[in-house]
């Protein structure tokens, strides 16, 4: 309870300032407007739906693109992890890939698939297959031998020896590259969104866009805001639960 | 008319003391190849194990030991000779024949419960209350009851090394095969272990073959203590324990034993080439 005062504490004196900055006059409303015109903007977006559209259509992005990313890149880590001849081909690929920024994947998503939503998922799961392979790979290469062993001496084999040894024992890593592909993923999709107009539908890089465009200064801080909670929900409500058992159970800290 | 009958069994018969087995090691040699050559981790080994009997090898580091326990673990493969079991090449690693290692080797994803009952996952025929009724019945043969919900990172060493040994015993082996499980335990932790093995071992009449450096410690558990020299790996000596048990580690009798294999051990693990081969 104290530390959520404290930080509640926090948000509220970087209000004030915020609106003491706006009060000051230093720069001009259009370019600085105040927490309460942010928040009618806001307001008014909820009310006519625009928001909610927008989020909606840029969550279904990620959420498919980053679902598609895992469902591929973990079995393909596995695999490289375990076969020299994946390791060589598909984990070279991959360690290469992953260096590239994944907003460079934007232009040549374009030129393949047009100002489409197929665009849109080709650059999310860009971002998250190759953290997500590469992760799995090294979670696999770290598990303690002494694990399979034990596990091969109970009459542990094969798949159940994946599925209830290497894979969990390889969690915290997995769990580390999930992140870092949602990372990757969130933000190339937003520089996607904000450089192109996506003619099958609008998401919050477009309102954004459409914001700069108008000069709308309460819009374009609007939606920052809005783009920085469902970050932080998805850090709070996905990912932080997985991290605290793994703490937990692994005992790697005291979270 | 025969009928046919499913078979099912129940945490009961789970639980009831089955045959342990007799092990037939004979002429076993094992090669390994390392950044100074081919080493002979052991050479012409011999070795027959009765029904329930407790043998300790001892020898230094280097001596084979921990391989030959691989071997008949099923982890590794001989490059001649042949290990049996029952009477039955042994052709891989099997639950009739379970492993104890150094490290706890326990999963950290699984709590204590976990850790026991994975192994009773891998048995047929078990319902999820017979496993659990077993699992139970182990971790309170350890003393580690109160404790079944803990995180492994939580344990001791002392309680690491209870809760492997309820693991290895839980799926109900013939063999316990244990690889210096006490090496890295303080030895007030060790001295009750050793009370608590013997315990064990009467009540559950498994047969254990127990590696060890430590010669103090083979006596205290063995009935048989067989001494290895290193380079190439060879049993050199065989001693008999007939101590009543339990024995205490430190009782006056066990020294005397303890001194006369020390003794023996010693002049087998002279530096190389005092050794006329």
């Amino acid at each position: 309870m104290k530390r959520f005062l404290l930080a509640a504490l926090f948000f509220a004196v970087l209000l004030l300032i915020w609106e003491a900055l706006f009060r000051a006059r230093i720069w001009s409303p259009v370019l600085l407007p105040s927490p309460r015109q942010v928040t009618i903007y806001l307001q008014s977006a909820a009310a006519d739906g625009t928001l909610a559209k927008a989020t909606i259509v840029t969550m279904r992005r990620l959420v498919i693109g980053y679902i598609i990313g895992l469902v591929a890149g973990l079995p393909l880590g596995l695999l490289t992890a375990r076969w020299k001849v994946w390791q060589d081909t598909i984990g070279t690929l991959a360690l290469g890939l992953q260096t590239l920024p994944s907003v460079c994947w934007v232009p040549l998503a374009l030129l393949w698939f047009g100002q489409t939503e197929a665009a849109m998922l080709f650059v999310v799961v860009m971002g998250t297959l190759w953290s997500v392979v590469i992760a799995t790979e090294t979670g696999v290469r770290n598990v303690p031998p002494i694990y399979s062993r034990a596990a091969l001496t109970m009459g542990s084999k094969r798949l159940h020896m994946w599925l209830k040894v290497i894979l969990p024992a390889a969690l915290p890593f997995i769990v580390s590259g999930m992140k870092q592909g949602w990372a990757f993923a969130w933000r190339s999709l937003m520089a996607a969104e904000i450089f192109v107009t996506i003619l099958t539908g609008f998401g919050l890089g477009q309102l954004l866009h459409y914001g700069r465009e108008l000069s709308a200064m309460e819009q374009v801080i609007g939606i920052m805001i809005v783009i920085v909670v469902i970050g932080l929900m998805a850090d709070k409500i996905f990912f932080s639960p997985i991290e605290k058992f793994l703490h937990r159970r692994w005992g790697t800290s005291q979270a | 008319m025969q009928r046919l009958t499913r078979h099912h069994s129940s945490a009961a018969e789970e639980l009831e003391v089955i045959a342990p087995s007799k092990l037939a090691i004979e002429n076993i040699s094992k090669r390994f190849k390392g950044a100074s050559g081919a080493v002979l981790a052991l050479d012409r080994v011999s070795l027959n194990v009765a029904e329930g009997e407790f043998v300790c090898l001892v020898g230094a580091s280097g001596c084979g030991k921990t391989t030959l326990l691989n071997i008949i673990a099923g982890l590794e493969k001989p490059d001649d000779g042949t290990a049996q079991a029952d009477g039955k090449p042994i052709k891989g690693p099997g639950r009739e024949r379970l492993v104890m290692f150094q490290e706890p080797a326990l999963f950290p994803w699984l709590n204590v419960l976990g850790n026991v009952l994975f192994g009773l996952k891998l048995k047929p025929n078990l319902t999820k209350k017979d496993r659990h009724d077993v699992a139970r019945y182990y971790l309170e043969l350890v003393g580690l009851s109160r404790f079944e919900r803990a995180n492994i990172h939580e344990l001791s060493g002392g309680m690491k090394q209870r809760v492997s040994l309820a693991r290895a015993l839980a799926p109900n082996p013939r063999v316990l095969l244990m690889d210096e499980p006490f090496a890295a335990l303080d030895a007030l932790t060790r001295e009750q272990l050793y009370g608590d093995l013997q315990r064990i071992w009467q009540a559950r009449n498994k047969t254990i073959v127990f590696v060890t450096h430590n010669v103090r410690e083979a006596a205290c558990l063995g009935d048989r203590v067989v001494v290895f020299s290193p380079r190439p790996g060879r049993i050199r000596e065989e001693f008999g324990v007939d101590l009543p048990r339990p024995r205490d580690i430190n009782s006056v009798d066990l020294a005397v034993h303890a001194t006369e294999i020390t003794k023996a051990l010693k002049g087998y693990s002279q530096p190389e080439g005092a050794i006329a081969e």
